[in-house]
């Protein structure tokens, strides 16, 4: 056993003393500088690395920013999308709220607001921001007619098609409604392909965004009823659920897209294995990215199908950057959402991710690369359906994720999945 | 140097800190922390699990004393996870001790490069969990998963199956992946008993006419039941708490069908906002491994007082 002498005894308790006092302090300390500094700050941004902008991208902006306002520094943190929404959750309420500006998707605004975490910024929205974006895009940022965020991400999924593999099969155009989809897969698998179509449909918020882009294109336009009654059970919903059932079971679309992500629809396509995917708007330069794609060149874009009436279909994939309640600097932060949002930057790099701003459309310096994204983009934009903004979307969410993978894998009818989600809806909504 | 001084400080003599005094002077630091991150919110948790709290409604916090405990004991979404939890943890833990136990016996055998071997075999343990996972989940992707293109080749399939896609399939895809990466675990655990054991004694055994399966039930077996209990109460824990290689290999499904009951505490706690439903379902978690971890340790020292 070691043996302390007297003195040795004595300078140990005071450091011990002196280390635990400092503990206590340095805690303190940390939860006490709550008051707003006039020199250098630092903003904590949290984004996502997945869709839309690409982490160079948002360098770019971060130091176009920077550049402009020098006492502003920009420490962003890229997530993955399905980390996004609980690490905004664990941080801003179960954490120390360390985040000055969060990116919110489109069914999130009322659930982040009844909880407390966004702000209110409806008087500090300029006057060109609410005339010159997107309609759509401000259903990211709207919840019972305030604003809680500057538009920022202007997305839906859109058709992409190997036109190597359309050419081989006979196939002149891309299909205009679903079920030219299905005969168009028919013709492909006919030459080969063993599965036509690969979807993202993984138990997330993925499958939710195909099933609700198929609902629109089948007529169905809202989830729930003004008064909170179900309708996905019906109508479009239904028939979108049965619809993806039947191109499972045809064998026209890869069963391997149950376990699918967005960003395995893109290795599938890169690979050549599919034909053709629903997919977000970076989708089109993974695709044909030479250092990663197989079909690099040879895969294009149009207008998601419709059926019937329904031209064309397209998913809210809209997102907005919302300020913090618990931000320290609120004002800086909202100057850093709307650069980050301006037109300048938004047409920095078009490659991943559109403009929201109406004028940017009719750019040609801006929509010169990519005429057909642009011009398919301007007609889904036109009619984009949003999932529910509602204060019980996840919960909504994660019962039909399983609801519909209950389904495509034949465990219940498309009908009795459905309704099981419609019993439960009463009990999302207390 | 003399007593009473340290270097050239001079220090004025007192009267000796008792020992306990010095020793408690060390830890009070460490305890001070573990008090506020672990008991602090262990009592919060507690405290938590008898409200109704919905982040969604704050400032509405109503008591409602064991009503969320009643919930999720009533629920079918809760003991589906429970089974979902149970089938994970028993195949786990039995798959991982039977083959660790193979795995220290080879190594525990006399030959060239067995160090190369015993490096080799703890590769998988060192990887990161999340490491893992990732890379278990490309393997058995189905359209571009290596999985596939192997057992294709070999002619044991004849058509590429999506192994994380069929409810029937991705709870054991999950469970290779754990096994893979917690055997060796066991494996050196288990070595390290198998080498307190004294070789005279499997001598003595061969020389009385024993087979080696013999040596092996007869003596190996029963002087390694302490360790396996060991290793037996660790992976029940670690398995039936199992969140991380599921979560990111299939995220809770197909279909819900791995979504074991960490996984549904944290859909329920950090998805649906519902922190009084999520701090009662982690004291359920808590209490069912403190259960399983009581009747090992009664089993443990049952063990030990048998040998004794």
């Amino acid at each position: 056993m070691i043996r302390f002498s007297a003195a040795q005894r004595g300078i140990t308790w005071r450091l011990m003393g002196v280390a635990t006092a400092a503990l206590l302090v340095a805690s303190a300390c940390s939860s006490s500088s709550a008051s707003p500094s006039a020199g250098p700050i630092t903003l904590n941004v949290l984004l996502m690395q997945q869709a839309a902008y690409s982490a160079s991208d948002i360098q770019a902006m971060d130091a176009a920013f920077t550049k402009a306002n020098p006492n502003i520094t920009i420490n962003p943190e890229l997530v993955a999308y399905d980390s996004l929404h609980d690490k905004i959750v664990t941080a801003q309420v179960g954490g120390n709220g360390k985040y000055d500006v969060i990116l919110m998707d489109t069914p999130w605004p009322a659930e982040l607001v009844k909880a407390n975490i966004v702000t209110d910024i409806t008087s500090k929205i300029p006057a060109n921001f609410t005339t010159g974006v997107f309609d759509s895009a401000w259903t990211a940022a709207k919840y019972n007619g305030k604003i809680y965020g500057v538009p920022w991400i202007n997305d839906t999924k859109f058709f992409f098609y190997n036109t190597d593999m359309f050419s081989k099969a006979g196939i002149t155009a891309a299909p205009k409604t679903w079920d030219e989809v299905e005969a168009d897969a028919k013709l492909i698998q006919a030459t080969g392909v063993k599965y036509p179509i690969t979807a993202s449909w993984k138990q997330a918020e993925a499958v939710i965004c195909d099933w609700t882009q198929l609902s629109a294109a089948f007529g169905s336009s809202d989830f729930v009823d003004a008064s909170g009654k179900a309708l996905f059970n019906q109508g479009g919903g239904l028939a979108a659920l049965t619809f993806m059932k039947k191109l499972l079971d045809e064998g026209l679309v890869d069963p391997a897209s149950l376990s699918q992500t967005e960003d395995d629809v893109n290795t599938v396509m890169s690979a050549g294995q599919a034909a053709m995917a629903l997919n977000w708007t970076y989708g089109l330069s993974v695709m044909n990215d030479a250092t990663k794609s197989t079909v690099a060149g040879k895969i294009k874009v149009a207008p998601s199908p419709g059926e019937g009436s329904v031209t064309t279909s397209g998913v809210n994939g809209g997102m907005s950057l919302a300020i913090t309640t618990t931000s320290k600097y609120p004002d800086q932060a909202l100057q850093y959402a709307l650069f980050m949002a301006s037109e300048q930057s938004q047409e920095m790099d078009v490659a991943n991710a559109l403009p929201m701003w109406k004028a940017s459309f009719d750019n040609p310096s801006v929509t010169k690369n990519n005429p057909d994204l642009f011009a398919a983009a301007k007609i889904e934009f036109a009619g984009l359906v949003a999932r529910p903004v509602v204060p019980y979307y996840t919960k909504l969410s994660n019962a039909l994720q399983d609801a519909i993978q209950q389904a495509l894998l034949g465990n219940k009818t498309p009908q009795q999945a459905l309704n099981d989600v419609a019993s439960q809806l009463p009990s999302f909504q207390q | 140097m003399t007593a009473g001084t340290l270097g050239r400080f001079s220090v004025k003599r007192s009267k000796p800190w008792p020992e306990t005094w010095v020793a408690a002077a060390f830890l009070a630091p460490a305890a001070l922390v573990i008090f506020l991150v672990v008991v602090v919110p262990l009592v919060r948790a507690a405290w938590m699990s008898l409200f109704a709290i919905e982040l969604t409604n704050p400032g509405v916090e109503p008591f409602v004393g064991l009503g969320n405990y009643i919930t999720q004991l009533t629920s079918g979404a809760f003991w589906d996870s429970i089974s979902k939890s149970l089938f994970f943890t028993i195949v786990t833990t039995a798959l991982e001790l039977s083959l660790g136990v193979g795995l220290a016996m080879l190594m525990d055998q006399p030959m060239r490069l067995r160090w190369v071997l015993r490096s080799l075999v703890i590769l998988p343990w060192a990887l990161p969990t999340i490491v893992n996972a990732l890379m278990w989940r490309w393997i058995d992707q189905g359209s571009y998963g290596s999985l596939n293109a192997l057992l294709t080749q070999l002619g044991f399939i004849h058509d590429y199956v999506p192994w994380l896609s069929q409810d029937t399939t991705a709870m054991w895809m999950v469970i290779i992946a754990d096994v893979w990466k917690m055997t060796p675990f066991c494996a050196i655990l288990i070595l390290a008993g198998l080498q307190g054991i004294d070789r005279e004694l499997f001598e003595a055994a061969r020389v009385d006419g024993a087979g080696s399966s013999d040596v092996f039930r007869r003596i190996i077996l029963p002087l390694l039941t302490p360790i396996i209990l060991i290793v037996l109460v660790l992976r029940t824990m670690e398995a039936f708490k199992v969140f991380d290689i599921i979560w990111i290999m299939t995220g809770g499904g197909p279909a819900s069908s791995t979504q074991t009951v960490a996984i549904y505490a944290y859909r329920t706690a950090y998805q649906s906002y519902d922190f009084g439903q999520g701090a009662a379902l982690g004291y359920i978690i808590a209490i069912a491994i403190m259960l399983l971890a009581a009747i090992y340790l009664w089993m443990l020292r049952r063990t030990g007082s048998t040998e004794s």
